[in-house]
């Protein structure tokens, strides 16, 4: 057990530091929230930049165009951007963390070298179509229909809770190739463009009345069969070989941000008045603030204890689980926390009577769908319970 | 970067498993609630591997380790319920003559906590005192008391004083301080191997027993509870390694703070994993029988040591604002 950064990473760090301090100032102001075309343009823009930088794919192999830096090098690279409050990964979400990986694990040499640059340099944008309406936690059961017509698949059904739908290029598609096998036997990977015809994007909006998913829906619409990854009916694996290179490191940037609001919440506690002093002069609330600190902290030494595992294994175990279960729990705490400090500015979703609700307002909801997306935490639970603890399933 | 254990950590930790799981089995564990009184040998035994000495010096006796090395050793200290003032001699270890070796069993009072109650005052040699103007020691002999007749958990006889007899001084508020931090850090770690251990007997429990025709265990209510006491137990553990390892090494942030976090996390894991055991057990959980309500009232005396989570959390807030 060392906490201590190598020579070389220090190294690393320095420079990247001074990399940002050298552009974060010249770029463009940052769109809204939700101004989806404006924050792709954002986004990609930035990707791009990180490219020519050299630090697009940071941990993606140099033979894929990557910069191949190891996991520390890895968080050094989350923990100084989040510092410095760089963009966020955004609308690149899908491509460099899910979709890119896959193809280099999984696709032939001429999609790899079709996509991969594209996605390292910001030209090609990506979304998910995994879930659909009945099928959630239960994903294997998906029932959107490929049927093969001489060299396409004709795909019919819908995807739900894509984000990006309606500013992606391409769509990393989970479709039902053979609906008469075991239900992990009958599903394969599709790279879906789409533009094609018979795509039509719904927006969904969410209960903070923004549109961060939509509802993608597919009618006949004729994909090339060489578009497929991996073999027929073999996608089921294709996508698991990737699933765990979201859960390692996929919210360590909005951690780290998190660590901040917390900060900024404890300042607005001594500013905020109750009766006739502030509401830091509570005890009770001072001592939710310091146990949630605590919890803060604790989450990075998890955050770094599963780094050093991929450093030394190649992959993060349970880990990656445990984190997403007590990240949830702890900033649905931090939401609550905010609420209690807002008082009745909490009741405004933009900043109001020179207290800053929006991005708390925001943050508490937000913390509602943690739970949720990218597997419930009572999925997670199922999996820590089983494959750690090697419990029975229930069944 | 890297706190993963190195080898000699995994080593360590291997040989204080088995020295407890050989030594200090869960009959032995009983024995010392009927008797009240700390196995000298079995103490020793502690000594010869280490436990009290391995921070010191070679020239002390050591064998010059650090904190994150005794951190894995009290983990598996706490998973095996070892008493006795495992702490406050590993603290006193190079400050009273014959602790480091085991000849010497000494315990701890910090003054300004309620009733002046001391633990395990019958095995004690020395009574080692952290008042508001430094650190004391006073010999056992000349500490006298009413020894509480019913302790809350029966492997932790306290003993209540009147008044505690004036010591020698043997250091200034900077020692206390330090004591302070160094025993909380461990004391944490005691309880990462408690939380650990609950939940190991709780998932045994609960791959066995049957009911409705099935494992307990299989029923999601049943394994999200464990799946959650596994998931505190490992963030305790990462905060404790991470607090070790920057008392350590104090370039990479703040030790006060790192343990402060450790404390709180460790004794909530070693809390709630106490009470979700006993849970998964159901009624036999709540016998005097079965081992979980052991890791639950552990827990509870370790939550009373080198601060109580709501004096961490003060702390930890005061360095927000």
């Amino acid at each position: 057990m060392d906490l201590r950064y190598t020579e070389a990473e220090e190294r690393f760090r320095d420079g990247l530091r001074a990399w940002l301090a050298s552009v974060l100032p010249t770029l463009p102001p940052e769109p809204p929230r939700h101004a989806w075309p404006e924050r792709r343009a954002y986004d990609t823009a930035w990707q791009k930049m990180l490219f020519d930088a050299g630090y697009a794919g940071i941990n993606w192999p140099k033979e894929y165009g990557g910069r191949g830096a190891t996991p520390s090098e890895h968080l050094i690279f989350l923990e100084e951007t989040e510092r410095a409050r760089a963009p966020y990964v955004g609308h690149n979400f899908v491509g460099l963390l899910h979709a890119g990986p896959t193809l280099m694990a999984e696709a032939t040499a001429e999609q790899k070298a079709f996509h991969l640059p594209g996605i390292l340099k910001g030209e090609q944008v990506w979304c998910q179509g995994f879930s659909e309406p009945n099928a959630g936690s239960d994903l294997a059961s998906l029932g959107c229909r490929a049927i093969r017509d001489g060299g396409h698949y004709v795909i019919s059904g819908q995807k739900i809770w894509t984000s990006f739908a309606h500013t992606a290029d391409y769509c990393e598609m989970l479709v039902r190739t053979d609906p008469d096998v075991a239900k992990h036997r009958g599903i394969s990977w599709l790279i879906l463009p789409m533009h094609l015809p018979g795509i039509e994007i719904r927006p969904l909006r969410t209960m903070e009345g923004t549109t961060e998913f939509s509802e993608v829906f597919f009618d006949e619409v004729r994909v090339p069969v060489e578009n497929r990854v991996g073999d027929e009916n073999d996608g089921w694996r294709v996508t698991m070989v990737t699933l765990s290179f979201e859960r390692g490191t996929a919210f360590v940037s909005e951690m780290l941000q998190s660590m901040e609001l917390l900060k900024d919440l404890a300042v607005l506690a001594t500013k905020v008045t109750r009766g006739s002093t502030t509401a830091w002069e509570d005890a009770g609330l001072r001592r939710d603030v310091g146990r949630l600190a605590a919890e803060a902290d604790g989450l990075w030494a998890l955050t770094k204890r599963n780094i050093s595992q991929a450093q030394r294994t190649g992959q993060v175990g349970p880990g990656g689980n445990v984190f997403k279960v007590q990240y949830t729990e702890f900033r649905n705490k931090l939401g609550d926390l905010a609420f209690r400090i807002l008082d009745r500015a909490s009741l405004s979703l933009d900043d109001i009577g020179g207290l800053p609700s929006g991005e708390h307002v925001h943050g508490r909801i937000h913390a509602i769908s943690l739970g949720i997306a990218a597997g419930t935490s009572q999925i997670q639970r199922n999996i820590i319970a089983e494959r750690v603890l090697g419990l029975p399933k229930e069944r | 970067m890297d706190l993963e254990p190195n080898e000699l950590q995994v080593e360590l930790s291997t040989a204080v498993k088995r020295l407890c799981e050989g030594r200090f089995p869960a009959d032995i564990i009983r024995a010392h609630i009927e008797s009240g009184r700390i196995d000298r040998p079995r103490w020793r035994e502690l000594a010869d591997a280490g436990v009290f000495s391995l921070r010191l010096s070679d020239a002390e006796g050591g064998v010059g380790l650090g904190m994150a090395d005794a951190s894995v050793v009290f983990q598996e200290l706490g998973r095996a319920l070892v008493p006795g003032p495992l702490v406050a001699t590993h603290l006193a270890a190079g400050l009273i003559d014959g602790a480091a070796t085991g000849d010497t069993i000494v315990g701890i009072l910090e003054i300004g906590h309620g009733p002046l109650l001391v633990e395990h005052l019958d095995s004690l040699d020395v009574l080692v005192v952290l008042a508001a103007d430094g650190v004391h020691s006073i010999p056992a002999a000349e500490v006298s008391g009413r020894p509480v007749e019913r302790p809350l958990d029966a492997s932790t006889p306290v003993t209540e004083l009147s008044s505690v007899p004036k010591g020698t001084p043997i250091g200034g508020v900077e020692l206390a301080r330090t004591l302070r931090r160094d025993g909380a850090c461990l004391t944490a770690a005691l309880l990462v191997g408690i939380s650990q251990a609950a939940t190991s007997l709780a998932t045994g429990y609960a791959k066995q027993r049957e009911q409705f025709g099935r494992p307990i265990g299989s029923f999601q209510a049943v394994k999200h509870i464990l799946a959650d006491m596994l998931a505190r137990a490992e963030v305790a553990r990462a905060a404790v390694d991470a607090a070790a390892a920057t008392i350590d090494q104090p370039e990479v942030g703040d030790p006060d703070r790192a343990v402060s976090v450790a404390k709180i996390l460790a004794t909530e894991a070693g809390l709630l994993n106490g009470k979700s055991g006993i849970q998964v057990h159901g009624g036999m959980g709540f016998t005097w029988e079965v081992d979980a309500q052991l890791y639950l009232k552990r827990s509870w005396v370790l939550d009373t040591h080198f601060g109580s989570v709501d004096e961490h959390a003060e702390k930890l807030a005061s360095l927000l604002v």
